[in-house]
């Protein structure tokens, strides 16, 4: 406050200067910030392309991942991902368009949908390693071991919130004169938003979706006590299952030099899809009004 | 759509009845499904916490509360206590708030006020592009990567140079390991930059360009706009960001898990190898044996829920707020 009082004294040349130099100065830290973010994103994403490339073998989407010591690929993992990822899609957007919709078009402004949004938010960052305990309890326990079951249910969990969050936002964006427009045609309620709502808020909802692939296509934590891994061929759902992040986690954490340029090249893969969906996401993402 | 069309072409009024009632069903019907997936979310949480509580029973009646401030951590002889990773995970959050929230403002200010029009998109969506780069793979970089080269060139540096300051030489000292509590929050704060950064410049941009205009036309400079202007209109939705990340912070394990050594004394120095909750759950899950070692992981994922619970609820009641005020304001 004291420098805006003083500004009748702008004709003092030091004040004046100090002000233009302070300004400066911290202009260009912002501008310094902004090129340390740059900077990490090139570092990170130079050094993985690098390493990931010089590893690549196509053997690693034919072969099983090997003991140590012993060539191998990555295809049980990648398939292993593909299939968890699948169920998880599956079972997580039916529930997740569907409780998006209880809050963008029934709930709306009620108390139950305020505490729903409440919980889904918190959920949406709550940290993935304790989903992974709750499966572990709720189904590794009661099964008696692990699983992929119990691996596509702890993604299922992850998906769901992204999902109901991105739908309701999406919901949100239809304008009410369709709805109007639909209801005075005679159409029921449901019909409305089957018919017209869904179908306006298309791109919206399959963005939520796609993020979603983005964000389970990573998660490791949950995985290594629910789905556990599995150092051969398995598309046994009440096997455990060996997945993508696990085994790069396994990998890249022993001390085989093998397993690093086999873990590398598969961090390169997970991160190539991932930036992918984020970036198609982002293209079909409707613009906000 | 089909419906709709048969609808049209019933004439008899009994029939109009009969599809209107129909309708009606499959109102109710529909209703109900969305409700019942609406209070899936609730079941969800209720039993994320439910689970970890009966899970963790077992430590829960023989630690008691002292569990939380006990810093004992042996398998062996089942003694157990929660402080090495608790302080662990406050430690390498506070550290990476330190670092991210200066530096995601900065970067907020950059795009609103600095950036050329045409760069500010493409600038955005790269920075935002740190949050969508998987955990693991900040991970896997920070262990290969990262950890070599911040020991070969910051951390002997930084060691030999503070060898005879006093209180420094303890924060900053020991042997470098590349590997530790630094590196680990170092990394977290990278990972956590683009939420801060994006929130801030969202609402940044709802500051009113009156607000700004009649600030310049008093002669403010632009750092004083920003400081005294447009930081304290936004401060409640920069907040609620920065709470959002470190609730990220908190909970985030793989990347931390691959760099900070997995030890569970507590050391002074910030180089040292210490452990956080998510990291020694990830690491001693699978290879926990006995009745009290496994319970007593899952009463660290409790106290992690618990945490991050509190930091994510006041980040949502506070942008909650702002939601409210931004849509009184247009």
């Amino acid at each position: 406050m004291s420098d805006i009082k003083n500004i009748k004294s702008a004709k003092n040349p030091a004040l004046y200067a100090r002000r233009k130099f302070r300004s400066a100065f911290f202009l260009t830290m912002a501008v310094a910030a902004a090129a340390f973010g740059l900077a990490w994103l090139g570092f990170i994403l130079g050094a993985l392309f690098y390493n990931g490339i010089t590893s690549f073998d196509p053997k690693m989407f034919t072969e099983m991942t090997p003991p140590p010591g012993e060539d191998g690929g990555l295809a049980n993992a990648i398939v292993g991902s593909l299939i968890m990822t699948a169920i998880a899609v599956a079972a997580g957007t039916p529930i997740g368009l569907l409780a998006g919709t209880y809050l963008a078009e029934y709930g709306r402004y009620g108390r139950l949908a305020f505490f729903v949004r409440f919980v889904n938010d918190i959920l949406l960052s709550a940290p993935s390693i304790v989903t992974g305990l709750f499966i572990y309890e709720i189904i590794v326990v009661k099964m008696g071991h692990f699983s992929a079951w119990a691996g596509a249910a702890s993604l299922t969990v992850i998906v769901i919130p992204v999902v109901v969050r991105t739908s309701e936002n999406m919901l949100l964006l239809v304008p009410n004169g369709l709805r109007e427009a639909a209801a005075a045609l005679g159409a029921p309620r449901s019909n409305v938003i089957r018919a017209v709502t869904w179908r306006a808020a298309r791109a919206g909802i399959v963005t939520g979706v796609l993020l979603a692939i983005a964000r389970i296509s990573g998660e490791t934590a949950p995985l290594l006590f629910t789905a556990l891994g599995n150092s051969f061929w398995s598309t046994d759902l009440n096997q455990p299952m060996a997945s993508l992040p696990a085994v790069i986690f396994q990998f890249a954490m022993s001390p085989y030099e093998y397993w690093h340029r086999l873990a590398w090249a598969g961090a390169l893969l997970i991160t190539a899809a991932v930036l992918t969906l984020s970036i198609v996401a982002r293209l079909l993402q409707p613009k906000r009004s | 759509m089909a419906d709709t069309a048969a609808a049209e072409q019933m004439m008899s009024i009994p029939q109009r009845a009969d599809a209107v009632r129909k309708g009606g069903a499959r109102d109710a019907r529909f209703r109900t499904m969305t409700f019942i997936a609406a209070l899936t979310v609730l079941a969800i949480f209720g039993g994320v916490m439910a689970s970890l509580i009966i899970g963790a029973m077992p430590a829960i009646k023989a630690f008691g509360f002292p569990f939380v401030y006990t810093q004992a951590w042996n398998p062996v002889t089942e003694k157990f206590g929660a402080l090495a990773s608790v302080y662990g995970t406050l430690v390498t959050s506070f550290l990476a708030m330190l670092l991210a929230v200066p530096t995601g403002i900065g970067i907020a200010i950059f795009l609103t006020e600095i950036c050329p029009r045409p760069l500010r998109r493409p600038i955005g969506i790269a920075i935002e592009l740190l949050a969508g780069i998987p955990s693991i793979i900040y991970g896997i970089w920070g262990l290969f990567i990262f950890a070599p080269w911040f020991q070969e060139h910051v951390q002997t540096w930084v060691v030999d140079r503070f060898a005879d300051v006093p209180y420094l030489q303890d924060i900053f000292g020991g042997p470098p390991y590349g590997i530790g509590m630094f590196t680990a929050a170092l990394i977290l704060s990278i990972m956590i930059l683009p939420f801060i950064s994006s929130v801030t410049r969202d609402v940044f941009d709802t500051v009113p360009p009156m607000l700004k205009e009649a600030a310049y036309g008093l002669g403010c400079t632009t750092w004083e706009v920003m400081w005294r202007v447009v930081l304290p209109f936004a401060r409640t939705g920069v907040v609620g960001g920065a709470m959002l990340a470190l609730g990220r912070a908190l909970g985030e394990t793989m990347a931390v898990t691959f760099v900070i050594g997995n030890d569970h004394h507590i050391h002074g120095s910030l180089f040292a190898p210490a452990t956080t909750i998510s990291a020694t759950i990830a690491n001693e899950f699978t290879e926990a044996v006995g009745d009290l070692y496994l319970p007593s992981l899952i009463e660290l994922g409790l106290i992690l829920f618990f945490i991050t619970f509190v930091v994510l609820a006041s980040a949502q009641l506070m942008l909650r707020a702002l939601e409210r005020r931004a849509g009184s304001v247009s």
